[in-house]
């Protein structure tokens, strides 16, 4: 190697699909790709909810999605392909009914993310950013995800896996194979990929309740001042002359 | 003498159900919102200016001094966009408390914007984080139908809008005008300064751009007023604030605490570092703050003192690891990072980036050379300071810190692979008999 030859910093081709013309995009998408460009002072600012729901509508960002952002926005398809593929979230590919992420950034790899990345690929048989032969899964290597006081972490449809381990990578991977219930362990109960792009998109799903308030780790130091009795300082009183309603 | 911890944020979030509105009122919430619209909106930003509440999402910025910066004899519209896209390794703070407690977020965004006299807010967060999403949304439609939001709020004449936006999965957005392109439906690039946000932020109009921790403050602000908040902290870093301690801690989590707190404190709260094991290195605020060893301890945890130390406090990211821990290979992995979170648009950060992990792979494999190490710093000469944003020192800082700190670690990079000097089965907290070869 004389070592000049050319070398692409990218592995695999960023472009949208354009050869998978499928499409379950319908006027009614439209109806809601419109309702989004309506809720901002400047339309375009819908954009990157709008994709959101295109690819819950067609499972990846598909050539007929793009088209229609584009339509309802008045902007060209190569401007909202530019922005389709800048953000990770934009598939480019089918995903799969679940999306599966493992953290391996650096404080989740070190803690056992990168164990848990490699169970997981021997588990499903595929690399990430794969999809299994029959659609169910898709993989991902996540970075860092918000969650590292419950290190190492994993996300299924955007929620929270927190405090993971083989045994609990294993059961999971089992449990949404087979179709049974999975419940996040900061979230709601798992429904599916598509499903969570809706919400991202801006169309909530009445899920909000389910789940509890925080995780242990969040509430730590709260449990330890209430044992100890530890509290921020009372309201000052107000001087004479203050603290009149005006 | 104020008590150790202060929780005030996170005052709420083991309460049932605290992420509902009724359950926030019942707390007293928006009482601070019917206290900030009895005042003028100057009063309001002053109030605010002189508590010191310094932003939260890591630069440190007196939050109302950015307020005021906002020309108010601008003819166009003024915005306020919250910053929820929470993505810096190792932050972790912002998340648990839009999750429990949305209410106080949303309250602190009505009296944020009232201040500025903006008639629309916005609430970015990151995409990957749906239940905090749905959370979020949900608060914004109660205060919606409490009449916190909308018009003629309280009676009281004013307006407001609010809109929830999940992003899409790139941590440069969390950049304040890469932000901005990004809320505007474009790429998540950042913009040459000046003009600041202020003056020309989202459509080119003055804005605000805060995040969520630093908002969510404003409402104890004005309940209990500016005396109150500065009571708390250190002598230039007033107030309570949320630190986050994960890694090879006993017992990781938040802890609200007045500013100023040591890494000593924190780790006698968190039960120490794992039995059997010492602290080898941590960092104060998130990975783009250069890191600290146990040299450090006893430094308070706020501005001056983590700047005093040759760092940040950042977000107040404590990532800690324990002696098992490769230094190599931890950098290696955060500029990993960088290298794929860079945005592309400024040439050292694009390209310097690449070349860095180039070079830390081949001394986690044992297989650098002798010169890599003056390489790597050379490197990263031509890469700090020298792009539109901070991503590109952030991804310099975790590099030159840890050369710094472990150069020994580096040389050995020379002829041993770092999974042989520290065998990575060893920082996990659990093996696996399918484990690859590095593991």
């Amino acid at each position: 190697m004389s070592g000049h030859e050319f070398q692409s910093h990218f592995e695999h081709s960023g472009g949208v699909d354009m050869s998978d013309t499928s499409t379950l995009i319908s006027d009614t998408t439209f109806d809601e790709l419109r309702q989004l460009a309506a809720r901002y002072p400047q339309p375009r600012s819908a954009l990157l909810p709008m994709l959101h729901l295109v690819q819950s509508v067609d499972g990846r960002v598909s050539p007929a999605g793009i088209q229609a952002c584009a339509d309802v926005l008045g902007i060209t398809t190569a401007q909202v392909s530019g922005v389709a593929t800048f953000y990770t979230m934009y598939k480019r590919r089918p995903a799969g009914r679940h999306h599966v992420g493992v953290c391996t950034t650096a404080l989740c790899a070190v803690m056992g993310g990168d164990i848990l990345m490699d169970r997981v690929e021997q588990r499903l048989g595929i690399h990430e950013n794969e999809t299994t032969a029959d659609g169910l899964i898709s993989l991902e290597r996540l970075e860092c995800n918000a969650a590292c006081d419950f290190a190492p972490v994993m996300m299924v449809n955007w929620e929270f896996m927190d405090n993971m381990t083989p045994e609990k990578a294993d059961d999971l991977i089992d449990k949404l194979l087979a179709d049974d219930e999975v419940q996040s362990t900061r979230g709601a109960r798992i429904t599916s990929w598509r499903e969570a792009e809706r919400v991202l998109a801006g169309f909530p799903d009445g899920r909000a309740d389910e789940g509890p308030s925080a995780g242990d780790a969040s509430l730590l130091g709260l449990r330890i001042a209430n044992e100890q009795g530890w509290k921020a300082p009372a309201k000052p009183a107000p001087a004479a002359g203050e603290g009149e309603a005006k | 003498m104020t008590d150790l911890l202060t929780p005030v944020l996170s005052a709420n979030w083991a309460d049932e159900r605290s992420w509902k509105l009724t359950n926030y009122e019942r707390r007293g919430g928006y009482s601070a919102l019917r206290t900030a619209l009895s005042m003028t909106p100057t009063e309001v930003m002053t109030t605010v200016k002189d508590s010191n509440l310094r932003g939260r999402g890591g630069a440190g910025f007196p939050t109302g001094m950015k307020w005021s910066f906002v020309p108010q004899d601008n003819p166009n519209p003024k915005y306020l966009v919250v910053n929820g896209d929470e993505s810096e390794p190792g932050t972790c703070k912002d998340m648990p408390l839009m999750l429990a407690s949305p209410h106080t977020l949303v309250e602190g965004v009505i009296i944020s914007s009232y201040a500025i006299n903006a008639h629309h807010a916005f609430i970015y967060i990151r995409g990957e984080v749906l239940h905090v999403i749905r959370r979020v949304q949900q608060a914004v439609r109660e205060a919606y139908s409490a009449g916190y939001i909308g018009t003629n709020i309280l009676g009281t004449g004013y307006d407001l809008e609010v809109i929830v936006h999940a992003g899409a999965g790139a941590y440069i957005c969390g950049e304040e005008t890469a932000l901005l392109d990004s809320l505007e439906g474009r790429r998540g690039q950042p913009r040459l300064r000046p003009p600041f946000p202020a003056v020309a932020g989202l459509y080119a109009s003055p804005t605000v751009i805060n995040n969520v921790e630093s908002i969510a403050s404003v409402p104890s602000i004005i309940a209990n007023g500016k005396e109150w908040f500065s009571s708390m902290g250190t002598e230039k870093s007033k107030g309570f604030t949320l630190y986050s301690l994960s890694g090879h801690v006993a017992r990781p989590g938040q802890f609200e605490a007045p500013m100023g707190i040591t890494m000593r404190q924190l780790l006698e709260l968190s039960g120490g570092i794992r039995e059997g094991h010492q602290l080898k290195f941590f960092t104060p605020g998130g990975s783009s703050t250069p890191i600290l060893t146990p040299d450090h301890l006893d430094v308070p945890l706020d501005y001056e003192g983590m700047a005093g130390a040759g760092t940040m406090l950042g977000t107040k990211a404590l990532q800690c690891f324990d002696e098992t821990t490769s230094v190599v290979r931890t950098t290696l992995r955060w500029v990993e990072f960088y290298k794929h979170e860079s945005c592309g648009k400024c040439t050292p950060c694009r390209e310097g980036n690449w070349w860095l992990v180039q070079l830390l792979s081949k001394l986690e494999a044992g297989k650098g050379e002798e010169g890599d190490i003056e390489k790597l710093l050379d490197l990263c000469d031509n890469i700090g300071g020298k792009s539109f944003c901070a991503l590109a020192d952030g991804a310099v800082a975790c590099v030159t810190s840890a050369v710094k700190h472990f150069r020994s670690e580096f040389e050995q990079g020379y002829h041993t692979p770092a999974w042989e000097l520290f065998p990575y089965s060893r920082s996990a907290l659990f093996t696996s008999e399918t484990a690859g070869a590095h593991a």
